[in-house]
């Protein structure tokens, strides 16, 4: 049985001009002990469903799914109730900004603290003691005197790590974080990344990495999954992806980084731009900046097909490089 | 190539109130900073935040005056310029932001944006900015129709064309970007990066790069100056610096950018604690408390800087690297 199981996922908005997919058929499978990366550009809706898998999308959103299941329990027909005994406690969440994740009126040790109260994770007694063992494991210097820190107070790296300890604070089977490191400095970017992977490693924790840098994803994932308008177009390990991408757009992605340029030549671009709400095109949601884009794929919208090992969402998917 | 900025042991010093019992303090933004800037290249200047890399934009921009050491630009010294010549210089710099959500003014079109510069100077008469704009804006990439439009219709990467299509407009001869890409999707960011080379070659200009990124500064520096806190540790060519770091601070950061390379993770350095407070910089090398070559020297005696192979660094043991 897998740890997190999401079948035909779409989520969708009402705005003013009429309903907006932002995720569409998106399929998510993760075992436990795994790491998923969702990779993609911004608005491409990676983050989107994820918040749905935690059951943070209200209204206008609207979230259907075939199905969306975590470790057997059914996430779609939860009451409210039942929902918040496992969100927080056994699945759990590190959000972008710490700066703006955190609540700038209470203390940090207050803050973690909170989680654990609310699922009664450990007796009160043992609450504080419990804080500093969480703050020592995410590697805050003298954590006993952070208690009382205010978010303020703390660097952006040290909060994220704040972050961090309140997510594992209740041991969860299942993390996602989503770009943890975005906001942070490339040292400190490194050291977060090795944090996560370490808590990972040791807890046999599935972990869902939402990231737009193709070198994080590099570095950290077992297995990817590329995104494009809402869509799933993807999904490899992560050796292989890099090695053969299948799908035009994780190729042009992959060309367009001035890391696999040589010397100060041009480098290749993806022309256009994603497709914004009004601006869906027909047929292969890629299909306007594809340079492989024929008669079909402008009309028939592409199916996700692939072989075991891998998947692609394209009628033509590339083929294995000699 | 001609020499076009050049700063010589460039001091930012702010003071800091230290509170109502507090000792004030200086907070050194930037501290003995030197460099050489040529026309028709790309100085790309490297570090972590708070290390001065905005401080140090400001003052090549001249929105303010150093507080040590001699910036001169076009061999002019700006410290001693007349209010009349540094206009005339100031014309020569041009400023490229990080955010082009908020550097451009929402209720402006982007015709308005551009000619502003030309107008502020009293360039040409109306019709003259209008054919300016439109050349400019074919220039970089932007369709006629954009002209009415206004920055709230465009997308990230059209948006950062609009600001430098904006720097562009006075003919600068140095353009600072500050982190021109970092807000930029992957694909968009190519599409800039291309430009902006392009401009460089058209226009012969000289970049002033600040970025966090060394995966965009491998591809478009020249040269590279890496700081730490306010301090530059190592002043390299782009081959010498990706070839050979030779400063510990700059391998570190090196080792940590994540890279899509497999063979990268096999040398990867771990790196320990964060930036020191700019408050209170410790007595010998900034870097020495997270450096893993650091010994008692380190901690007591700052490296002074020497040049070594065609290259500056400031550090005891840079041979021994």
């Amino acid at each position: 049985m897998p740890l997190l199981e999401v079948r035909n996922l779409c989520i969708a908005f009402a705005t003013a001009r009429g309903c907006f997919r932002a995720v569409d058929g998106v399929d998510i499978t993760l075992e436990a002990g795994e790491v998923l990366c969702i990779v993609g550009e911004s608005g491409s809706g990676k983050s989107v469903s994820m918040l749905a898998a935690m059951g943070l999308i209200g209204w206008p959103g609207r979230v259907s799914a075939e199905a969306m299941r975590f470790a057997g329990t059914d996430l779609l027909s939860l009451s409210s109730r039942q929902r918040r005994q496992l969100v927080g406690k056994d699945m759990a969440m590190v959000f972008q900004e710490p700066m703006s994740s955190l609540n700038p009126c209470y203390p940090v040790g207050w803050q973690i603290a909170e989680a654990l109260r609310t699922h009664h994770a450990v007796p009160r007694a043992r609450v504080r003691d419990r804080v500093v063992e969480l703050l020592e494991q995410v590697g805050i210097p003298a954590p006993a005197t952070r208690l009382g820190a205010f978010p303020h107070q703390l660097s952006g790296g040290m909060n994220q790590r704040v972050m961090i300890a309140m997510a594992i604070s209740c041991s969860p089977a299942l993390l996602i974080a989503d770009e943890p490191t975005t906001a942070l400095d490339v040292t400190i970017q490194k050291q977060i990344l090795d944090l996560l992977v370490a808590l990972q490693r040791q807890r046999g924790m599935g972990l869902v990495l939402i990231t737009h840098d193709m070198g994080v994803v590099a570095e950290t994932a077992h297995r990817v999954q590329v995104m494009y308008a809402g869509q799933m177009v993807e999904e490899q390990p992560t050796a292989a992806l890099f090695a053969a991408p299948r799908h035009p757009y994780t190729a042009a992605l992959l060309d367009a980084l001035p890391e696999r340029a040589i010397g100060r030549a041009r480098l290749p671009t993806i022309p256009g731009v994603v497709p914004g709400i009004d601006d869906r095109p027909q047929g292969c949601l890629f299909n306007p900046r594809c340079r492989y884009a024929d008669d079909r794929c402008r009309t028939e919208p592409p199916a996700l097909a692939g072989a075991p090992g891998w998947r692609a969402r394209c009628h033509y998917p590339l083929a294995v490089g000699p | 190539m001609t020499v076009l900025m050049q700063a010589e042991a460039l001091h930012r010093h702010y003071p800091v109130s230290g509170g109502l019992f507090g000792k004030p303090g200086l907070v050194r933004a930037i501290d003995g900073v030197s460099f050489v800037l040529r026309q028709a290249q790309t100085l790309a200047i490297v570090g972590e935040s708070g290390c001065g890399k905005s401080t140090l934009a400001r003052m090549a921009t001249l929105m303010e005056p150093p507080t040590g050491g001699e910036l001169l630009i076009d061999g002019t010294p700006t410290a001693t310029a007349s209010e009349a010549e540094r206009r005339r210089l100031r014309r020569n710099v041009q400023m490229v932001f990080q955010n082009p959500y908020g550097s451009l003014n929402p209720r402006k079109t982007v015709g308005a944006i551009l000619e502003e510069p030309l107008a502020l100077n009293q360039r040409g008469d109306r019709s003259a900015r209008e054919r300016a704009a439109r050349a400019m804006m074919e220039r970089v990439g932007l369709h006629q129709d954009h002209y009415d439009r206004t920055p709230h219709m465009f997308s990230g990467g059209q948006r950062q064309r609009i600001a430098i299509a904006r720097a562009l407009m006075l003919n600068p001869r140095i353009v600072v970007a500050d982190e021109p890409v970092s807000a930029l999707d992957v694909s968009i960011q190519a599409q800039v990066l291309n430009l902006m080379m392009d401009l460089q070659d058209a226009f012969r200009l000289a970049f002033l790069f600040i970025s966090h990124d060394l995966g965009v500064v491998r591809h478009i520096a020249h040269d590279v100056l890496v700081l730490y806190c306010g301090r530059a540790v190592e002043y390299a060519s782009r081959q010498d610096l990706f070839a050979a770091p030779c400063h510990p601070y700059t391998r570190v950061l090196l080792a940590a950018t994540p890279s899509i390379d497999p063979r990268h993770r096999k040398q990867a350095v771990a790196v320990k604690g964060e930036l020191p407070s700019p408050l209170n910089p410790p007595a010998g090398c900034a870097f020495a408390s997270r450096c893993p070559h650091a010994t008692v020297r380190c901690t007591a005696e700052r490296p002074a800087w020497r040049g070594i192979g065609g290259r500056g660094v400031a550090c005891h043991h840079a041979e021994a690297m």
